[in-house]
């Protein structure tokens, strides 16, 4: 019999997984994405999405090092943040851009709260805000795609703000990528796919994506272009709304699926989940219609993830053997 | 409730066999729920088996009894599977078997049939019957409510992993488990009776099926903490316990088949709870088995017994995978709520180092109770224990699911008993 035998508390099986494996799972995921945005935008959008990866593993590296923590930089997590850092940049930007953006993602939006699992808001997108408040000229200057015959380098959103006719665009250009926008977030095909593997390995569950999505394309059907309110107020005048293009075009299916299902700023019940869905379409669709972006993915993620512990509070689950 | 790898098929084949007599018994003086007994013998006493040799003046207690005939050699301290060390009786046995029995067996149906709910319930007493699921509270208590009961839930789910101890009682003894049933359901005036069996055992399903009529078999889904006292109760009559409650609150009583099969033993053949049924099984074993084994038996003879080992455990746990102790020797005896005996080797025992909560939800979403456990957890670290109370620590009930699924691998359950203990406090 060995003189030591290990003791430690029940349960002694633990399931076959880890915070790690959960991290690059979502990072497999995300590989369609990119290979399509290098495949639309050209090597330039390699350069950035490797370069944000880099710069964020180095972030966490050296603060980790500073602050005497363990270096936990495999466990896939600053890998995740730097790649979806990168794919929320345009594809031409200055190489240190997502030097910056990656740095501050990691630093202020992980670190300065205690590192993993700590952060309130998604750090990823804490990175992104930031480059967009001090850069915003890089940061919207889009490249078209590089193989197709060009429509425009603007996104599509930003022509129907702008109030300019949209033309020449198709819902299957929009589904397969063909159009300007950030790296990671044009081809939907791409982003569904790996979507969907997440889904069939259960690390995200329908609340909070397919909630958000149909939100905004329920709002935007009311409330948009030739719907409810678009005047001249017609008799008659009804839901027409160009939902199809709202939920294909801008950051919506990228920040639904991968980033308002960040585990760390979301909700812990299904319930708060289906909170936080709505909450996260109602923001971006009235920031699309009438705010002053043509966007509104990342801001309001960012402002659902400071609603989070008050939805955590409000949407306990009851607990066996009691009343609600 | 989650599915989990069973690791049943090791040993569900192999019919209960008995153990030879140990050559020395540990009997500690608390195997139970309540008041420790005194020891009611001296060193050089000669007993016999089924002897009373230790009681107290309580009523939350269960005396114990000699399992060996022999020679009372010491009364000391002694490691004890759940207490850490508790004091125990130890018996050199003489390998004779004597036996304490005064009278026959009683087989005559008639005779049983005279026997009123106060003798059944002096005789569960005697035997020193507790609930041999694992909780070991005093079995004559749970038959004596203190408020009428319409329901009786017999408990054969086994939902833990690697036991299957209670699956060949079920399987070999039907006949006695159902007449232990009759006497329960006669102390307690019961109008309805549930088996409760998960549909991985179906050849059990098939036995009650076939020869119980009046009780009603109910086949559940094999999944984990299924045979938790508040699962059976929600899931066969679709109430809860309220929050603070016992069943007995809510006209029910829940009794485990190995504790049925033992107050069978005690009214039918006249004989305390001086053995039980016990499954040896984990990789490191090399011949599992469904042992009948004396109480006080060290569980270095039954790894003999089923020996020899594959290689050297690493970890020893009493009890199920889910909710059973791990153990620091195997000097540790077999007492009445040993449900099993495993052994896991080196790459079965290592844990992984805890990380910070990532707020998945996982845990939430499946304990039982329907808690946040890494809530109450995160209160329990900071010792916010008004805050662990609000979140419902009270209503725990330690089954281990949360901490399974975890994977940050954070001691959940630990945190949360902890918890638990200040709130109650
Ligand atoms: S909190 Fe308690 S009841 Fe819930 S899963 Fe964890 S151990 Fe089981
Ligand atoms: S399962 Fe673990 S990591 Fe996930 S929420 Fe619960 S405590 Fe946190």
């Amino acid at each position: 019999m060995k003189s030591k035998l290990i003791v430690n508390v029940s349960p002694h099986l633990h399931k076959d997984e880890s915070v790690s494996k959960i991290m690059w799972m979502v990072v497999i995921s995300l590989i369609p994405a990119g290979v399509a945005g290098v495949l639309i935008f050209g090597l330039d959008a390699l350069w950035v999405i490797l370069l944000g990866i880099v710069s964020a593993l180095i972030t966490e590296w050296i603060i980790q090092l500073l602050t005497k923590r363990r270096v936990t930089i495999l466990d896939g997590s600053a890998f995740l943040t730097g790649l979806l850092l990168a794919y929320n940049l345009p594809a031409k930007v200055p190489f240190w851009l997502p030097v910056v953006g990656s740095f501050f993602a990691i630093a202020i939006g992980k670190q300065v709260f205690g590192g993993l699992g700590q952060n309130i808001f998604n750090p990823a997108l804490v990175g992104r805000v930031f480059l967009v408040a001090s850069w915003p000229k890089y940061m919207t200057t889009f490249t078209p795609p590089q193989n197709f015959d060009a429509i425009t380098s603007a996104t599509p959103l930003a022509i129907i703000k702008e109030g300019r006719i949209l033309e020449k665009i198709s819902y299957l250009n929009l589904f397969f990528g063909n159009r300007g926008g950030c790296i990671g977030e044009v081809c939907i095909f791409a982003l569904v796919l790996g979507a969907l593997f997440l889904f069939i390995r259960g690390y995200i569950s329908w609340h909070i994506p397919i909630t958000y999505t149909v939100v905004v394309g329920l709002f935007t059907y009311i409330f948009g272009q030739k719907g409810l309110f678009t005047p001249p107020l017609r008799a008659g005048a009804g839901f027409g709304g160009d939902w199809l293009l709202h939920i294909l075009s801008g950051g919506l299916i990228l920040g639904a699926f991968f980033m308002a299902t960040d585990y760390v700023t979301s909700p812990l019940t299904r319930c708060g989940q289906i909170i936080f869905g709505i909450g996260c379409g109602l923001i971006t669709a009235i920031i699309r219609l009438w705010g002053g972006y043509p966007e509104g993915v990342s801001y309001a993620i960012l402002m659902m993830n400071a609603a989070t512990p008050i939805i955590d509070r409000y949407t306990k689950n009851r607990i066996y053997g009691t009343k609600i | 409730m989650v599915r989990l790898e069973e690791h049943k098929t090791e040993a569900e084949n192999k019919a209960i066999e008995k153990m030879p007599q140990p050559s020395r018994v540990y009997i500690p003086l608390s195997q139970h729920l309540g008041k420790i007994c005194s020891p009611e013998v001296k060193i050089g006493d000669s007993v016999f088996v089924g002897q009373r040799i230790g009681s107290v003046q309580a009523h939350v207690y269960a005396p114990v009894h000699a399992s060996v005939s022999g020679k009372v050699t010491f009364v000391q301290d002694w490691p004890h599977p759940a207490l850490g060390r508790c004091k125990a009786i130890v018996i050199e046995s003489d390998g004779k078997d004597n036996n304490s029995r005064t009278y026959e067996p009683t087989n005559l149906r008639t005779e049983i049939g005279e026997f009123t709910p106060e003798k059944i319930k002096k005789i569960v007493l005697e035997a020193g019957i507790v609930g041999m699921g694992g909780a070991s509270f005093p079995t004559h208590i749970k038959l004596n409510p203190p408020k009428p009961v319409d329901t009786l839930i017999i408990n054969g789910a086994e939902c833990e992993p690697y036991l299957t101890g209670d699956y060949r009682l079920m399987v070999e003894k039907t006949k006695e488990i159902l007449q232990g049933i009759e006497l329960v359901a006669r102390c307690l005036g019961v109008k309805q009776i549930y088996i409760a069996i998960e549909d991985n055992k179906p050849e059990a399903i098939k036995q009650f099926g076939v020869r119980s009529s009046q009780f009603l078999v109910k086949v559940l889904k094999s999944q984990y903490p299924q045979g938790g006292e508040k699962q059976l109760i929600k899931n066969i009559l679709g109430k809860e316990v309220p929050s603070g409650k016992l069943p007995f609150d809510i006209g029910i009583v829940v009794h485990n088949v190995a504790t049925v099969f033992a107050v069978y033993e005690a009214v039918y053949l006249n004989k305390p709870l001086y053995e039980r049924v016990v499954t040896v099984t984990g990789s490191c074993i090399s011949n599992p088995k469904n042992l009948l084994v004396r109480i006080g038996t060290p569980i270095k003879d039954l790894i003999d017994f089923c020996g020899p080992l594959k290689e050297e455990p690493a970890k020893i746990i009493i009890g199920g995978p889910m909710m059973g102790i791990a153990q620091f020797s195997d000097k540790v005896p077999v007492i009445k709520s040993t449900t099993g005996v495993l052994l896991f080797n080196e790459k079965e025992a290592s844990f992984n180092e805890e990380l910070p909560c990532i707020r998945c939800g996982a845990c939430v979403r499946e304990c039982p109770i329907f808690l946040m456990p890494t809530l109450i957890s995160l209160a329990s670290q900071k010792e916010l224990w008004s805050q662990a109370k609000i979140y419902g620590a009270s209503d725990c009930i330690e089954c281990g699911l949360c901490n399974y699924v975890c994977p940050a691998n954070i001691r959940l359950v630990q945190n949360i008993k902890r918890a638990k203990l200040e709130v109650i406090r």
